[in-house]
């Protein structure tokens, strides 16, 4: 699997991340480090917590980062719940933070495929 | 005094995603120092160290503990946004967000994702514009610092600059600054008729902020007259070219200044007109300096397209073509020529709310800094000394296993050292501490509240407090001892500027015997336990252990007192520490060895195999050369078997069996047998000695 394999799989745009981050090596390093993120157990901590505020705080950040890398998929879902975190539209939580846990499986999956075959 | 600006860049990078942190250091490369904070209470407390240093803070909205907008606003507290540029980032792009920001002073914003182009080039430019207002401050404060004499006139000259900014006339000397430089870097790529470096352009683009500074003579009935001016008020309005020009022509100091000269130039000739028709010396064609002639352009243009008291604004298009019909005056063909190739470049610039955001705040700096240009000097000259001392800070209290922390009032940030935070459980960086929930519940509100009131209530002569309270380390609740020292500044009147302290845990009972027990049980010279000690031990083991086999041995270095008297008894001293790392080094964990006397190591070591062997051995390894000291010991050791003996017996044939091991010589080993019974001892312990 190639990185632009790995992001098809993924719902990601591999020209767009490939062009700001100048280099595919670069931009794998940075693919490879996103398991490493902390965010996203965050989210699922805080969201079980019902600590909304900290919730809030770790979805923005993990669009943030799905921005940067250009996880097109993920970074929808996760502003999705963002935003829906900002505006504490409750009665959406359950299943935006639904998408973004199968997006967020999605991901994972496909990039530790591209791992293993490194 | 701009040294930052040319070496050794460092750049604050603020997020709370490590992903987000790595990336922007990997766009930004090598060229620059990278400082991380994942927070913006740990942003704050590395600007309140180092904000001086730091060339530019690139720095995130949304972050727990503390977020992006409330460092802005620290930064505006404390003056720091004056002198560090901020560039946000974020994917936050509502117009609301965006305003907020730039009101709180950011440079510049980078939204996600992260474009590696655009990360460097905004830095880049960021770093540059900072970098001349430096070189501009530099300049001025410099020739300041060294001729005090007149120096009050050029505090005047700047500081009315600020003036300057109420109404349309601080932007337009921003503008007008602007489109000089933008023609004259198009005007050296057409020609090299005037032979401009890139410094003579950055200089004269500097200068021509003072292009107006003649107008604070003109009254301001006129200067702001809603209407059209009469002749005569117009004949007065005229005088402010030559007005300005003599100001500082009059600096009798710093005529030889570039930037003096061309201020003149600019001051005094920027209403010539290229047909002659100009004042107020009627210059025409060339004669007119082309500083002069490019300013002369971009004030006109800057008039046309702003909003005066007397008219409306004209729309960019317009006014270009007032000029280039000659509505306007007459100007140098050439300079019109760059004027119509970057018409589309200044238009750009006179919208770009971020130039005006800077440069309206570099022109305030620049008279804030001159007004206070002692304290600036001062900190110029200080910040080597100031590096240095911090370094120095930062070690001690990295390596120092105490609990230090340092409180400033402005802003209001303690600062724990790394073990204190730890010991506590708390942050190491603690914002507006009598706040904080956490910090409370470590110490106490009451006990905060009473500090607080202690150290406030110090003098400068008399700033040390003490304070006994309860403290929760990790939840273990501690009788502690706060000892702190108020800073207090060393103005008139002297203000309260925070505090630096230490806690010390008076701990729990058992705490602190361990305590007083280390210190007891060890011999300070040779880090061997102490007799007193090792005599406790011993008879413990003597009373528990029936069926083991020991041997109790003393050594004595050959030679030790011609050694004090001939090497002198730091050399003793030495000599007697090096033996006791090898006798530490040779024996079992278990096995006792003690500074017994004067000159004197007691061993007590288990063996169950051969013990004179054991004895041999450790009598071997010891025998070697010390530097230019020939070593050798003489050992006396008794086998004992513990049947029935008592530790006295032991040690008084211990004593025996080297008395006659001294007898033969140096260097000798000799095991007590019956014989040696009716030997003196020849050892006595060091606390039988004092009684």
């Amino acid at each position: 699997m190639t990185l632009k394999e790995c992001y098809d799989v993924l719902g990601g745009d591999y020209e767009n991340a490939v062009g700001r981050l100048m280099n595919d090596r670069i931009l794998q390093k940075f693919v490879f480090k996103f398991l490493n993120d902390g965010s996203y157990d965050m989210l699922i901590r805080s969201m079980e917590a019902e600590d909304y505020k900290e919730a809030f705080r770790a979805a923005h950040t993990m669009k943030g980062v799905c921005q940067n890398l250009s996880f097109t998929v993920l970074g929808e879902s996760s502003s999705h719940l963002t935003e829906a975190l900002r505006a504490e539209k409750s009665e959406e939580y359950q299943e935006l933070l639904e998408a973004v846990k199968e997006d967020y499986r999605r991901t994972v999956a496909a990039i530790q495929v591209l791992k293993a075959e490194c | 005094m701009s040294d930052k600006t040319r070496f050794g860049q460092k750049i604050l990078i603020v997020d709370d995603s490590e992903m987000n942190r790595d990336i922007l250091s990997e766009m930004l490369g090598k060229e620059y120092e990278i400082i991380e904070a994942e927070n913006g209470e740990q942003a704050v407390a590395i600007l309140q160290k180092q904000s001086v240093e730091i060339s530019l803070v690139l720095l995130d909205i949304v972050m727990p503990v503390m977020d992006g907008y409330e460092v802005l606003a620290v930064m505006n507290s404390n003056h720091w946004i004056e002198d560090v540029p901020v560039i946000m980032i974020s994917s936050e792009s509502s117009p609301a967000v965006i305003d907020r920001a730039y009101e709180l002073g950011v440079s510049d914003f980078i939204s996600r994702p992260f474009d590696a182009l655009i990360v460097r080039r905004r830095v880049v430019n960021t770093i540059l514009l900072y970098a001349k207002q430096k070189k501009l401050e530099g300049l001025v404060a410099d020739q300041i610092y060294e001729k005090e004499k007149n120096s009050s006139l050029m505090i005047a000259i700047l500081s009315h600059i600020v003036e300057f900014r109420n109404g349309e006339s601080g932007l337009h000397v921003l503008h007008v600054q602007n489109y000089t430089e933008i023609m004259l870097r198009r005007l050296i790529q057409i020609t090299d008729k005037y032979n401009l470096s890139s410094d003579d352009i950055t200089l004269i683009s500097n200068a021509s902020a003072l292009h107006d500074i003649g107008k604070i003579s003109i009254d301001d009935a006129i200067l702001n007259k809603p209407g059209k001016l009469t002749k005569e008020e117009f004949e007065i309005m005229k005088t402010h070219s030559s007005i300005g020009a003599s100001m500082l022509g009059e600096l009798s100091v710093y005529q030889n200044e570039p930037l003096v000269k061309i201020a003149y130039e600019i001051c005094r000739w920027h209403h010539e007109r290229y047909d002659g028709r100009g004042y107020p010396d009627g210059l025409s064609g060339d004669k007119i300096p082309i500083s002069a002639q490019v300013v002369a352009l971009a004030d006109v243009y800057d008039a046309l397209t702003s909003k005066r008291v007397y008219k409306k604004a004209f729309p960019h298009e317009t006014a270009v073509n007032m000029i280039l019909n000659g509505e306007c005056g007459t100007f140098n063909p050439i300079i019109l020529e760059c004027f119509q190739d970057v018409a589309d470049e200044i238009e750009r610039k006179s919208r770009s709310d971020t130039m005006d955001h800077n440069y309206e705040r570099e022109l305030q700096s620049v008279s804030d800094e001159m007004i206070r240009h002692e304290e600036l000097s001062a900190s110029e000259r200080t910040l080597n000394l100031l590096k240095h001392e911090r370094m120095k800070n930062n070690f001690f209290t990295a390596i120092a296993d105490e609990i230090y922390f340092e409180y400033t009032e402005m802003p209001a940030l303690i600062t724990f050292s790394a073990l204190g935070a730890k010991k506590l459980g708390i942050r190491e960086y603690i914002m507006d501490p009598l706040q904080d929930a956490e910090l409370m519940s470590r110490i106490g509100e009451e006990n905060l509240k009473q500090l607080s009131g202690l150290l406030r209530n110090t003098t400068p002569k008399q700033p040390v407090i003490q304070y006994d309270c309860k403290i929760s380390f990790n939840g273990d609740v501690q009788d502690t001892k706060v000892i702190c020292r108020a800073v207090w500044s060393s103005d008139e009147p002297p203000r309260y500027t925070g505090a630096v302290g230490k806690f010390v845990q008076l701990g729990s009972e058992e705490m602190v015997t361990e305590i007083l027990e280390q210190i007891s049980f060890q011999d300070t010279l040779t880090g061997l336990m102490n007799y007193e000690y090792s005599k406790k031990l011993i008879q413990k083991v003597l009373g528990n252990r029936k069926n083991s086999k020991f041997v109790l041995a003393i050594i004595d270095v050959d030679g030790l007192d011609t050694a004090n008297r001939k090497y002198g008894h730091a050399f003793g001293d030495n000599l007697l520490m090096h033996m006791a790392e090898r006798v530490r080094r040779c024996i079992k964990k278990g096995d006792i060895a003690a500074r017994a006397g004067g000159d004197e190591i007691l061993l007590f070591v288990e063996c169950d195999g051969d013990r004179e062997e054991e004895i041999r051995r450790i009598f071997a390894s010891l025998g070697e050369e010390n530097g230019v000291f020939p070593v050798s010991v003489c050992i006396g050791a008794v086998m004992a078997d513990l049947t029935d003996v008592t530790y006295d017996v032991l040690l008084l044939e211990a004593g025996q069996a080297l008395c006659a091991a001294k007898k033969s010589g140096k260097g000798q080993i000799c095991f007590y047998d019956s014989s040696m019974k009716d030997l003196m001892s020849v050892f006595t312990p060091i606390d039988e000695r004092h009684l």
